[in-house]
């Protein structure tokens, strides 16, 4: 029975964190029901431009049939940032577990094995944090566009080799330091294999903080993709409905006085990266014992024996 | 650790020599990323446009018909040598274009700082002092939000508020086509030109064309400045020389003024170095959203162009640069803090 206590633990956290991880969750839910079911609350597909053969209006203005108007490519806004939605949602969680699943492994292997292994890969990856993650993303998702196309799947590859440092270096540094704990230590002398010790000792006390730079990271990866979105590196127009990009096509429209198809997938972008980064920050001080504030909790004590002098006194 | 290790020479020497396989690896990933994944750049930048003959010619003249070790070794000793290959598509040196855009990206991200400054030293004071209290979590939630917002949207947004409210307000590019015209170049900085040619017109017509983006790439810095203000006030207000002071009945004000805020910038100056790959990734953006002549502006166009030699010697560049701010950083920080010394 996990999930009681760590919902409780969550519960009986003293002050702000609680309340932030709460409003992280909330804004954080409402854009996955955006993305679970983008076909039903938004009322036209991502790329459609007309209704029973009639063209929508270009660049109109709010009305019955458009609730946020439309933007230069006859798109209705607010179709576009509701399945916006399950774009940002499908990439970042591909990418965020991928980077994941790799960063965790290679930092088991590496803190275990240690030696040249470890070397060689600790300063591969110290090279590819100090790099602008932007300018990688731009890297990569430029070589990845030349092979595979600008879909989904090409948007979060170029998105996974970025978050991979940090989890590797948690990882990592965790392993070395847990590789000469006393129960390793009787695990080997058991004569278990390193692959076992890595998967059945290691692998439970290093993970435990992946989730809390998982979803800081999904928040990063979100701003990111927004960015190649914007620099035209993003998710083809064709593919999906890609906020970034919807951006870069509303530079002129702002410059005419005309802000819908600007502010409204910019919104989304900010809403979503603050509920994830809320998110983030909450579970890490909820989680984190040593952030961690409890609350004071009701302790019920025994009933006073008031026939003693002393206690009265 | 000895004592003898602790001197700041040594120091320095060290952290210099570890120059050198920091740039090793960077660059290697750079090569390999653009290089070695398979791939012809030649036929990439300009295969529509030549024939086949014409392509192989163009080939043999980039020395890409060569063994890929034989190129990696080139590629390693121009980058020493500062020299950073010649684009495909249009023939120009990455060093040319580099001194011709490179100095509108510097006043940029200058002028940024200064205005992350403005703003986020004064709004992290005033939040460290009153801890806790509804104005402190409002410019918290400030940090937040200006580090959510992404830096082109808000740049966007900007551009529609002046078009709207201060008609006739520069809000793309670094100065008018005039002023480009008139100021001559020597410097590579054209802030710099005009004020060596003394021309007040061009100086005024390109600080205005300055302001809008590095007001909006300097929001983005101001988030990262508050929390660090912030949180470095708190840190030194709980010191004892502070309680001392206080002890001594020194009014509270001067209290936070000449003893708690002047040691709770120390730090700051430093992360700020730190800073360099949020202020690139930001600078890309900015000079996109702005139409401003920079760096990142220029990488975008050569990847439209598919130019892969540009994009590697541009890059190359910017990990080069990324190496050399990071020994700065170091060196500064060893200057002002003894305890880093090794």
């Amino acid at each position: 029975m996990r999930a009681p206590r760590f919902v409780s633990t969550i519960w009986n956290t003293k002050g702000m964190a609680r309340w932030i991880l709460l409003v992280g969750v909330l804004i954080t839910a409402v854009f996955l029901l955006f993305a679970l079911c983008a076909p039903w609350i938004a009322p036209y597909d991502f790329n459609q431009t007309k209704v029973d053969g009639v063209k929508f209006p270009k660049l109109a203005s709010p009305s019955g049939d458009h609730w946020l108007g439309t933007n230069d490519q006859f798109y209705d806004i607010y179709s576009r940032v509701v399945w916006g939605a399950r774009t940002a949602v499908l990439v970042v969680l591909l990418s965020i577990v991928l980077s994941a699943i790799v960063g965790v492994l290679l930092g088991l292997v590496s803190g275990y094995v240690g030696g040249w292994f470890d070397r060689i890969t600790l300063f591969l990856m110290d090279a590819l944090y100090s790099f602008p993650s932007l300018l990688l993303a731009i890297v990569f998702s430029f070589m990845l566009r030349e092979r595979i196309g600008g879909g989904i799947v090409a948007a979060a590859l170029s998105l996974t080799a970025i978050y991979i440092p940090q989890y590797y270096r948690v990882v990592r540094n965790t392993t070395v330091a847990a590789r000469e704990a006393t129960y390793v230590e009787a695990a080997k002398a058991i004569g278990a294999k390193p692959a076992t010790i890595m998967r059945k000792y290691l692998f439970g006390n290093v993970v435990q903080s992946v989730p809390v730079i998982g979803t800081l990271n999904a928040a990063d990866a979100l701003g990111t993709l927004a960015a190649l979105g914007f620099l035209g590196l993003g998710i083809a127009p064709n593919e999906a409905s890609d906020w970034g990009y919807d951006l870069s096509r509303a530079l002129d429209d702002v410059s005419a006085g005309n802000f819908a198809p600007a502010l409204w997938p910019g919104l989304a972008i900010i809403l979503l990266v603050t509920g994830l980064t809320l998110v983030g920050e909450g579970l890490n001080e909820t989680l984190n014992p040593a952030l961690r504030r409890r609350r004071l909790q009701k302790v019920t004590l025994p009933p006073r024996d008031t026939t003693d002098p002393e206690v009265v006194r | 650790m000895s004592a003898a290790s602790g001197s700041l020479p040594r120091y320095i020497l060290v952290r210099l020599l570890l120059v050198i396989p920091m740039m090793w690896v960077l660059l290697t990933l750079v090569f390999l990323l653009l290089r070695v994944a398979p791939g012809d750049p030649v036929t990439a930048a300009v295969g529509d446009k030549l024939g086949p003959e014409e392509l192989d010619a163009r080939r043999a003249a980039l020395g890409l018909d060569r063994p890929m070790i034989v190129q990696y070794l080139e590629y390693l000793g121009d980058a020493a040598r500062f020299d950073f290959g010649t684009t495909i598509s249009d023939r120009r040196p990455v060093l040319e274009i580099i001194q011709a855009q490179g100095g509108a990206t510097l006043t940029l991200t200058v002028g940024a700082f200064l205005f992350a400054c403005l703003i986020g030293i004064p709004l992290g004071r005033v939040a460290g002092r009153r801890r806790d209290t509804p104005l402190d979590a409002g410019i918290r939630l400030f940090g937040v939000v200006s580090y959510a917002a992404p830096v082109f949207w808000v740049g966007l947004m900007l551009v529609g508020l002046v078009v709207k409210y201060v008609p006739g307000w520069p809000t793309f590019g670094i100065a008018d086509p005039e002023t480009i015209f008139y100021v001559p170049d020597k410097t590579g900085i054209l802030l710099l030109d005009a004020i060596i040619a003394n021309d007040r017109i061009s100086i005024v017509d390109i600080l205005q064309h300055h302001v809008l983006p590095c007001f909006t790439l300097g929001l983005l810095l101001s988030g990262v400045i508050i929390r660090l203000v912030r949180v470095n006030l708190i840190r030194t207000l709980g010191d004892d020389y502070v309680e001392a002071a206080r002890a001594r009945g020194i009014p509270e004000r001067q209290v936070i003024r000449k003893h708690a805020f002047r040691n709770a910038l120390v730090p700051v100056i430093t992360v700020i170095g730190l800073q360099f790959a949020l202020t690139l990734s930001g600078a890309i953006l900015t000079e996109r959203t702005f139409n401003w002549p920079g760096l990142g502006d220029t990488l975008v166009d050569y990847i439209t162009a598919r130019d892969y030699i540009a994009i590697q010697g541009l890059v190359t560049f910017f990990a080069l640069a990324i190496v050399v701010v990071s020994l700065l950083v170091d060196i500064l920080n060893a200057l002002v803090d003894p305890r880093v010394r090794y």
